[in-house]
């Protein structure tokens, strides 16, 4: 009897096609011959309980917590004095905030997708990705969350946005997208919470009983609730996992497509067109392979990790990375094609402006770091090459932000009444606030890594007993 | 299952002292090919209260000990449906009933603009539904159970597979159930006490 279901059985990889695939040479395993239940436990646990932690690692996170510092520099700072200390102004309300809400956001699909989405698609090599992307999620999500509502100018009533009983008599606009938006990615935090800590009891479980110190012992237990792998518990445990990465996956394509009505819906050249949700949601998924690559091509490195987080999935996430970005470069061509072939004079004005205008140069900016870097992953030696791969991905991450950019900004900075255009410039402030922001998802990310398990362990031992069956 | 089982035997007998009473008896595998054969054998055997435990979800286990299918699915259907229909009553009831905005005489009930929203609520109802029945129905967090005295089951969350036929269990016998899981070959067989 094999440890999976038969399903799992028939669409395991073909031999003749993994035979194939090699003789190619294309990296076909997704876990390292030699592992076993031991091993895989000792990997991932020892990084927790017992390893000391690599110099790169107290050297990130103090460059993190430095960042972090900046961040609640600048969140006192516009607390006190109010968003005029950003570069919003009239035309340009939406700067820096709606840039790096929507950057932020965009990041963090990638851990849906891996952990929901390639679960449904019985992709094995998800396995041992899925929780440190699950937590990336979290965590840029969090960091998206922030940035919308220090830009509401009196974030203290922040819960406004909520329907709840309040002395005033009134609710929320239920038709607006902005009040969408606040249901989209609040269900989606909740939900990718539950996701991520369903998944995580067992392994907690695990660190409980291999803890080498009580006071590890105490905490690792209370948060692994007493889990002891009993096979009923198992079952719904499976159930509900299966049903979360089910519920996940629309919610994954909707969260970004709600973000993109908050565009689409005004009726301002560059922002009303119908092809915003999919290119959305394509981009969203390419900077968030983006980012996962970024994460883990490090981590896999300073924690040895190469056996369990192998080439195989470098060059299947680059493969992804790959095709959505086609997506978002179709994306491009068709805003400018659609600006040209409607005949309406703002569109044609708002492309010309975007690319020949006083921000053009991001615009060209962009094709190059979004476009033009990212086909060198045609090539498999660019694939499965943890440098230059690294390399592309902090391109595709640069390029995704300043696409949020040119969306925003200049879409917004000359609209319909010339006597209205305006510049916009970022002050100290919306620059501390955005760097500070990548402190705080650093921060929050080496503390995962130093204290839970950052590879699913009992799926991964799902592998081994499978390779083990199949042997 | 076991906490109940565990709660109705404390409950049974208060008078004696509860102190070194067999909970059960487990047996230790080093795969789960073997878990699983001893699982079914067990259970065709006729014993009822028999719990197995393993590092990692084994698609049969549960049906070989005679627990084929989970409410769970059910439940998330039904906590789905709730938040739905909730959420399209609190919005259709606060856009057209309590706080009615005419913007231009457009249709106060405007159901596209409440799709969204719809959506979202369903999908948050729904994976409340389904994290929370797990922890629920498993009778989680649960700080104590008597599978943690028996030394080796720390492996349990390692490389060791277990099963345990409990005490309570009309056909358990001291002696007789022992014989039955030295005949499974299992690596080692540890007895319970609660």
């Amino acid at each position: 009897m094999p440890a999976t279901s038969d399903i799992d059985k028939a669409t395991h990889d073909d031999p003749s096609a993994s035979a194939a695939a090699r003789a190619l040479g294309y990296p076909t395993q997704v876990i390292e011959p030699a592992e076993t239940y031991q091993s895989v436990t000792r990997t991932i646990s020892s990084i927790v309980l017992t390893r000391k932690h690599p110099k790169s690692w107290v050297f990130g996170f103090f460059v993190a917590c430095t960042l972090l510092m900046l961040f609640f520099y600048a969140v006192a700072y516009l607390l006190m004095r109010g968003v005029g200390i950003w570069g919003v102004n009239i035309p340009v309300a939406w700067g820096f905030a709606i840039v790096n809400f929507v950057w932020w956001i965009g990041i963090g699909h990638a851990g849906t997708f891996i952990s929901a989405i390639l679960l449904l698609l019985l992709q094995k090599w998800r396995t041992s990705i899925n929780r440190l992307t699950e937590a990336m999620t979290l965590f840029a999500v969090a960091c998206a969350g922030l940035f919308p509502l220090l830009h509401l100018g009196r974030p203290w009533v922040f819960f406004w946005l909520l329907p709840y009983p309040d002395t005033m008599g009134l609710w929320p606009q239920f038709r607006s997208p902005l009040v969408w938006d606040v249901f989209a990615v609040s269900t989606y935090f909740t939900v990718s919470l539950l996701f991520w800590f369903l998944g995580l009891v067992p392994d907690l479980a695990t660190l409980r009983d291999r803890a080498n110190t009580r006071l590890k012992q105490t905490l690792y237990g209370v948060l692994a609730l007493g889990w002891r792998g009993s096979a009923v518990h198992w079952q719904r445990q499976q159930s509900a996992y299966l049903l979360l990465a089910g519920l996940a996956t629309p919610l994954v394509l909707s969260v970004h497509s709600v973000v993109s009505f908050d565009f689409s819906v005004a009726i301002l050249p560059g922002w009303h067109s119908t092809i915003f949700p999919p290119y959305f949601v394509a981009g969203a998924i390419y900077s968030g392979f983006a980012m996962v690559l970024n994460i883990v091509i490090p981590v896999r490195k300073l924690y040895g990790l190469e056996s369990l987080v192998t080439l195989r999935h470098l060059n299947n996430m680059a493969n992804v990375m790959l095709a959505t970005g086609l997506m978002v470069a179709y994306g491009y061509v068709m805003e400018a094609f659609m600006a040209w072939y409607s005949g309406d004079i703002f569109e044609q004005q708002m492309m010309a402006n975007r690319m020949f205008g006083p921000y053009g140069w991001i615009f060209w900016a962009l094709m190059l770091v979004n476009v033009l870097v990212p086909q060198a992953l045609w090539s498999r030696r660019v694939r499965t090459h943890p440098v230059l791969l690294f390399f592309v991905a902090l391109s595709v991450n640069l390029g995704m932000w300043l696409e949020r950019f040119v969306i925003v900004i200049t879409s917004l900075h000359r609209d319909f009444l010339p006597s209205s255009w305006n510049m916009y410039f970022p002050t100290f402030w919306d620059w501390a606030t955005f760097f500070g922001s990548i402190g705080l998802f650093l921060t929050l990310l080496l503390l995962f890594i130093r204290f839970l398990p950052m590879i699913s362990i009992s799926e991964v031992r799902e592998l081994v007993a499978e390779k083990e069956a199949a042997r | 299952m076991n906490a109940a089982v565990g709660e109705v035997a404390r409950r049974e007998d208060r008078a004696p002292p509860r102190r070194n009473r067999v909970y059960g008896l487990m047996a230790e595998f080093t795969d789960h090919d073997a878990l699983l054969a001893a699982a079914a054998s067990a259970f065709a055997e006729g014993y009822k209260r028999i719990d197995a435990y393993s590092p990692f979800p084994i698609t049969g286990l549960a049906e070989a000990i005679g627990r084929p299918r989970t409410i769970i699915p059910l439940l998330v259907l039904l906590g789905g449906a709730a938040g739905g229909v909730g959420g399209y009553f609190m919005q259709w009831y606060s856009m057209a009933v309590d706080y009615p905005l005419d913007v231009g005489g457009r249709p106060l009930h405007s159901w596209p603009a409440f799709v969204p929203i719809t959506f979202e609520l369903t999908v948050l109802c729904a994976a409340l539904t389904a994290f929370f029945s797990v922890f629920l129905l498993n009778r989680l967090p649960q700080p104590y159970h008597p599978a943690f005295n028996v030394a080796a089951f720390a492996q349990a969350s390692h490389d060791r597979f277990f099963l345990c036929i409990e005490a309570v269990d009309p056909k358990f016998d001291p002696v007789q159930t022992h014989a039955f899981l030295e005949n499974l070959r299992p690596a080692a067989l540890h007895e319970v006490i609660e």
